[in-house]
């Protein structure tokens, strides 16, 4: 595991279950008397402006109306047909950002927004169905290829699945959920829930996962698309951006989400190495998560250090919030200078340079500072892991800045080969808009598919004539 | 602050919020709680004929709010389910220990004349103020030919009221029933049998909602339920109508109401008296909310007196009774059109979908290049009918405003797109 280079680092001093509870529910699920109090605040809006900016076209005011009428089936059948994975999403999404700010609720006169997450959590939570509540359309026969089983992937997958194709799925990791399940601060998603969504979501059948399976390691695109019908990419941001210092691989400087994934998957959170001092280099949600968690794993000095202002973080204020009332520290106008090392190698601190905007140009000050430390985490930025983009056919696909490029319909310059979620130009790189990404993508693919099987259908009709 | 105090039908009482004849005004113990409260009188829940009533459980039931507030109520309990005599005595001892207070005491007896003749003596040697004549209960009671099967037969209204008003010296006040066609008939029967007032509206027929699963309405009764009187704050609209309907008859011009219908508040009471109630009766309210409630009406009816200049209630009782008129003396003339104050405006699309649905397409949502939306009335299309108004959940961001229009007062007798305009004489005052 990656955070090998942090093994001689002592453990935390409380046990397991006492850790625990430091890893709860941070955003407490409503029960059915603060659902029906907080559902009846919905206006119901038309062409509801929590609607419109739902990345992943949820409509809020029908599922909210829903939930006030008693109807939770209906309102949690809502939120999936639009986002099958509308209960992490409920958990992950920044509201705050996203339907919350939309709501009419938040004009001055009004107060506050409806809590569109909770109620949305609500309604996924407490449904009931009996069965799973989409149907295969009859089979198409076709056959599709998906790499990465994180929220694109899945979410395609799920609704090619749904539309009558056969899907497999391609994952490098033991299991499915991408960043649900490997890169979320483990407050954020308890109680095993990424698992459980996306085995809720196989139920539609249809879905093949295998398992250890890396695209320019054992599987070759080229492969996939001689086989397949299509394939989709949704390959995420594997790898994090380095910060091009020397000491970089030193033990104790490791990449935060190597970290986060290591403490989503310890079944014993006492014998994680902890850091007693930490320092957290970025300023978005990643880093929040990293800093947070380290501090509630009981680390005493946790700083989080961002060489912009607060206003130009993209952790948007909510999650800052959090940062602040867990005791992070937070510098902010400083980037890094240099790795303090040890006399075995192993990192003692970092020395930072001040930073500021001189005539609207951001800038080293040339003034530095050190902060002692025993773990430094960078969370400045996920990019493409190199080895998917090592695959000989997948470096042939046209870039858009560091990430693929697509059209409106997610096809890559490749027939035939998709791809969607944070590895594509468009988007926030957010779960939900990966969700949407997949969604959309699966009904691209399967137009194709179905285009291109009339078209020969025609031609071979032409010929027999 | 202003004077609360009134003279209601020869009554004097401190302020004019009366407790209505129901479960409040059951026994001595409320009514005491309900005087300590300040209410100024209370009609002592319906007394008849001993063997005392039987009621069953349950009794209530709600129309509720989004908010599960209650905004309709019903019950089918019965008349006083303890004795006549128990009541006598009780209604005795409160008035003396209370002269200031009004206890008026509500009766309910079969069409018999000796049954009338014989109580009311034992009702008048109490002390109390008066009686009102129960002609309304929806339940139970019309079953055995009393209640509203009384209050449904005008004839029987005049007679049951000549009786009292033959064998009692006790101003009589006819408590009349909803669930009539039209509310004039009994009220004109009442006067024509001397009564010295009517109270309305009594409950209407009703049932709430529905167990969906048992499949049976509520109140539940052991699996089964019953229609119930309805009361509570939904009923207000139809009581209003009904009090302006008897306040405006010429038959009973001038005979005293005493308002009951949805009365939970200072200005619910107001509206009652500014059509024609001389004093008003609540019910639901205070057994949603306790006796309390009456301080804030006390309190809020004195302020609202004092910013209107008004020193005493009778000032503004029936002041908006000249104002409520037949549809076809309307000015057809008169034009509103709706207004939208922007900087109000939530932009919740209400309006304009419910106009573009249901209305007169008279809102347009304007969509800028950022994907903003505005919502604006098109006013050569807009009826001013008042919807996008009332589904606007900010108040006072919409209004209707007044249009010039230049033309002078015209109303449907006089329009000459009525047919039968010239057969329509104009009304000397409107």
């Amino acid at each position: 595991m990656m955070i090998e280079s942090l093994k001689y680092m002592p453990h935390p001093k409380e046990a397991n279950a006492a850790l625990a509870e430091h890893f709860t529910d941070l955003a407490p699920a409503l029960n059915a008397r603060k659902a029906a109090i907080e559902s009846s605040r919905c206006l119901y809006c038309y062409d509801a402006p929590c609607t419109r900016i739902c990345p992943s076209d949820i409509d809020v005011a029908s599922f909210i109306r829903n939930i006030h009428d008693g109807n939770i089936n209906g309102a949690a059948v809502g939120i999936l047909k639009q986002n099958i994975l509308g209960g992490s999403c409920a958990r992950v999404c920044p509201t705050e950002i996203l339907c919350e700010d939309a709501c009419v609720r938040n004009h001055d006169a009004e107060g506050q927004p409806v809590k569109i997450g909770l109620l949305q959590r609500y309604a996924i939570d407490n449904m009931s169905l009996d069965e799973h509540p989409f149907k295969r359309f009859p089979s198409t026969g076709k056959k599709i290829a998906v790499v990465g089983a994180g929220p694109a992937g899945l979410s395609c997958a799920h609704r090619l699945a749904m539309l009558g194709n056969d899907v497999v799925i391609y994952e490098s990791r033991e299991k499915s959920g991408g960043l649900n399940e490997y890169g979320i601060a483990k407050y954020k998603l308890t109680d095993n829930f990424a698992q459980k969504e996306v085995d809720f979501l196989l139920a539609i059948g249809g879905i093949e996962i295998r398992h250890g399976q890396t695209l320019g390691g054992n599987v070759r695109l080229k492969d996939l698309h001689a086989q397949f019908d299509a394939v989709f990419l949704g390959l995420g941001l594997g790898a994090s951006k380095q910060l091009g210092l020397t000491g970089e691989d030193a033990p104790g400087l490791l990449a935060a989400v190597d970290y986060i994934a290591a403490l989503r998957q310890a079944d014993d959170l006492s014998q994680l190495p902890l850091p007693s001092r930490a320092i957290v280099i970025g300023a978005g949600n990643t880093a929040i998560d990293m800093a947070v968690q380290i501090q509630r794993l009981g680390a005493e000095e946790v700083t989080l250090v961002y060489r912009r202002g607060f206003e130009a973080m993209s952790a948007t204020e909510h999650e800052q919030h959090i940062a602040k009332e867990n005791q992070v520290r937070m510098r902010i106008w400083a980037q890094p200078q240099q790795v303090l090392l040890d006399e075995a190698g192993r990192v003692r601190g970092m020395r930072f340079e001040k930073t500021a905007i001189v005539d609207g140009r951001f800038g080293g000050t040339g003034e530095t500072f050190e902060i002692a430390a025993d773990a430094i985490f960078k969370a400045i930025g996920q990019s493409m892991d190199q080895t998917s983009i090592s695959d000989p056919l997948a470096k042939t696909l046209k870039r858009d800045g560091d990430k693929i490029y697509v059209d409106d319909q997610f096809r890559t310059v490749l027939p035939g080969i998709y791809a969607g979620g944070d590895c594509v130009a468009p988007g926030q790189d957010l779960t939900v808009q990966a969700v949407q990404h997949g969604k959309l993508a699966a009904h691209a693919i399967h137009e194709d598919l179905k285009s291109m099987t009339a078209s020969m259908t025609e031609a071979s009709k032409v010929e027999a004539a | 602050m202003a004077d609360l105090s009134i003279e209601f039908c020869g009554i004097k009482s401190i302020n004019p919020f009366w407790l209505a004849s129901a479960p409040p005004t059951d026994k001595a113990y409320n009514v005491v709680r309900a005087f300590e409260a300040g209410w100024g009188g209370v009609v002592w829940k319906t007394l008849g004929e001993d063997p005392a009533a039987v009621n069953v459980s349950s009794r209530y039931s709600a129309h509720y709010g989004k908010n599960r507030e209650v905004l309709g109520f019903n019950n089918i309990e019965l008349i006083t389910d303890r004795s006549l005599d128990i009541n006598l005595r009780e209604i005795t001892q409160v008035k003396k220990d209370w002269p200031d207070r009004v206890i008026i005491v509500s009766l309910m007896l079969p069409c018999e004349e000796k049954l009338w003749a014989d109580i009311l003596p034992l009702v008048e040697a109490t002390g109390a103020d008066g009686i009102e004549l129960n002609f309304g209960c929806p339940h139970g009671m019309p079953e055995r030919g009393m209640g509203a099967a009384v209050g449904q037969v005008p004839e029987y209204v005049e007679m049951v009221t000549r009786w009292c008003k033959t064998h009692s010296k006790l101003p009589v006040i006819v408590k009349l029933t909803p669930n009539i066609t039209d509310v004039r008939a009994p009220a004109r029967a009442a006067k024509a049998g001397g009564a010295d007032a009517v109270s309305l509206i009594n409950t209407i027929n009703s049932i709430t909602h529905l167990d969906l699963d048992q499949m049976v309405a509520f109140p539940i009764v052991g699996g089964a339920s019953t229609h119930g009187g309805y009361c509570g704050s939904a009923v207000k609209p139809i009581a209003l109508n009904m009090v302006a309907e008897i306040a405006r008859d010429p038959a009973t011009k001038g005979l005293p109401i005493s308002g009951i219908g949805g009365i939970g508040n200072w200005r619910d009471a107001a509206e009652f008296m500014a059509l024609g109630s001389g004093c008003v009766q609540v019910c639901t309210a205070a057994m949603l909310h306790g006796f309390r409630i009456v301080e804030e009406m006390k309190d809020g009816l004195s302020r609202w007196m004092d910013e209107k200049g008004y020193t005493s209630v009778s000032q503004f009782v029936g002041k908006a009774v000249p104002n409520t008129t037949d549809w076809k003396y309307l000015n057809m003339n008169y034009q509103v059109i709706a207004h939208i104050n922007q900087d109000d405006c939530i932009k919740c699309g209400r309006c304009y979908v419910a106009c573009e649905d249901t209305s007169h397409q008279s809102i347009a949502q304007l969509i800028d290049a950022a994907g903003v939306r505005t919502y604006e009335v098109i006013k050569e299309e807009c009826v001013g009918c008042n919807l996008c108004e009332i589904t606007c959940p900010v108040q006072g961001c919409i209004t209707m405003v007044p249009q010039d229009t230049g033309k002078p007062y015209m109303n449907w007798t006089q329009d000459p797109r009525n047919p039968g305009a010239e057969n329509v004489k104009v009304p000397e005052t409107v």
